[in-house]
């Protein structure tokens, strides 16, 4: 009879790219279970809605996650505009959008050269990081900053983009999508990333129902769930959007559905450039919450369906706010991928996962 | 062969002009937008109303009306802008050039003369 043993894997990893820390009860190689442990990066930020009224919230919410602040910020604001019944300009709605997959195309860009690395193709990822410093140059010059924006307030946003900066942004993803083509027929058509990708840790439609799975991860394991086709604000105006789906479930499918996703997301914001109404970028948001209404809200993460829950308190501070990420939907997935798969797997198909620590514990 | 896509890409990249900057040779002028820190426009326009000081996410600003300053905290702001945004008068705005290198956490104090 095989030997168990426990190997500890993190928080602390070379390949790691996220603070979790994982038990791995292996025989002979063969991982039969993974007990997950969380904790390292958790800040209680969600307290914070005690001192920090909900105009000054928006600030600690984009802190959450550096590659999804913008989306934290944008979730956030349309919580609170839910909450006080504001309508935000269309135009606020179209930039919105806009910023936000850029973001996309940021966390998916970044993922890749993550992967690669791990791989052992330090170029690749080189190459993959070089390109996300053109969309980082385009966050730097429409807003300021490169990971945490402070843009997206409640009532709308606070900085325009004029005709220049939108035909600038259009040159800039038509010279990405170039790169980014070559770059995924690279590492995709690779027979040492398929022997080591296809296959494995094979999550199927069913199991990824009962778990609940969201984003590229339960898309690629055949789930036809985007929230981006419940068609919140800007996404509305769009003429074609289907959710990019595979259905074979193993780590290659979920490489190509994220592969996939970039070139959807640059075809949206070119679309939403040739569209964009002129107009206001705010209203302002002053009033009071109404005490004890609960308001909740989802919007598509890079890693998938993020929701969020606020209730008010009667004053301009909330009395509750919570955010569910999808990391924290996705780790039973995730556990479950890794049960039957061989130990030096273990690391690709975390990465595969994509997985998001800062966002599930807050 | 795909790895050779690669490796004309990467032989491109030994032509074409390098992505980084020599710093410090070399610096990069910011954006017009660039986050940067917090500063008065000039001491004349300030009326000490401490909007911003209430406003202020992270309690980096702080008015003492009766001596006249104004005083910002730089290594508590976080450079969200809300300051700027609620000022009545419009007294503040950002830098986006880097600040000179501080080799101690020191508050900068402005005296406001408003009259």
């Amino acid at each position: 009879m095989a030997k168990s043993s426990v190997i500890p894997f993190g928080p602390q990893h070379p390949v790691l790219p996220e603070p979790l820390h994982l038990d791995l009860v292996v025989e002979d190689e063969k991982v039969i279970k993974a007990i997950p442990q969380i904790g390292f990066v958790h800040r209680g930020l969600e307290k914070l809605v005690d001192i920090k009224d909900y105009n000054q919230f928006v600030y600690v919410v984009e802190r959450v996650c550096g590659i999804c602040a913008f989306g934290h910020s944008m979730g956030y604001s349309e919580t609170i505009e839910k909450l006080l019944d504001v309508e935000v300009p269309k135009r606020a709605e179209y930039l919105r959008v806009i910023w936000h997959e850029l973001s996309r195309i940021h966390s998916h860009i970044l993922w890749l050269g993550l992967v690669a690395d791990a791989f052992g193709y330090e170029s690749l990822f080189m190459h993959c990081w070089r390109l996300r410093e053109r969309i980082l140059d385009i966050f730097e010059r429409t807003c300021g900053g490169r990971v945490i924006f402070s843009v997206c307030v409640p009532g709308g946003i606070t900085r325009d983009m004029d005709k220049n900066t939108l035909s600038d942004i259009d040159a800039v993803l038509d010279g990405i999508k170039g790169e980014y083509t070559q770059l995924c027929k690279t590492f995709l058509n690779d027979t040492s990333v398929k022997s080591r990708t296809i296959g494995v840790a094979t999550i199927t439609k069913s199991q990824a129902e009962a778990m609940s799975m969201v984003g590229p991860f339960g898309r690629a394991s055949g789930l036809d769930y985007d929230v981006r086709s419940l068609k919140f604000g800007a996404y509305a105006d769009l003429t074609d959007f289907a959710p990019v789906i595979d259905d074979q479930g193993d780590c290659y499918a979920r490489m190509k559905v994220r592969c996939a996703e970039v070139f959807q997301s640059i075809d949206i914001i070119k679309e939403l450039i040739s569209k964009i109404p002129d107009g206001d970028i705010n209203v302002p948001v002053k009033s009071n919450t109404k005490r004890d209404k609960e308001v909740s809200h989802v919007i598509e993460q890079p890693r998938g369906e993020c929701y969020y829950y606020t209730r008010g308190s009667g004053t301009k501070f909330l009395s509750r706010f919570r955010l569910r990420t999808p990391t924290s939907q996705n780790l039973a997935g995730m556990i479950t991928s890794l049960e039957g798969c061989d130990l030096a797997d273990v690391n690709m198909i975390i990465l595969t996962i994509d997985p998001c620590i800062s966002c599930t514990e807050r | 062969m795909a790895i050779f896509k690669l490796g004309t890409m990467t032989l491109k990249s030994v032509f074409k002009k390098p992505e980084t900057l020599k710093y410090p040779y070399e610096t990069k002028e910011p954006y017009e937008k660039q986050k940067g820190f917090v500063k008065q426009i000039d001491d004349t326009k300030c009326n000490l109303c401490g909007i911003c000081s209430k406003k202020c996410p992270c309690g980096a600003i702080n008015v003492d009306r009766d001596a006249k300053v104004w005083e910002i905290n730089h290594f508590k702001c976080i450079q969200c802008q809300y300051c700027i945004m609620s000022c009545p008068k419009k007294s503040l705005e950002m830098d986006g050039h880097k600040p000179e290198i501080s080799t101690e956490k020191k508050i900068e104090k402005i005296e406001i003369n408003n009259g």
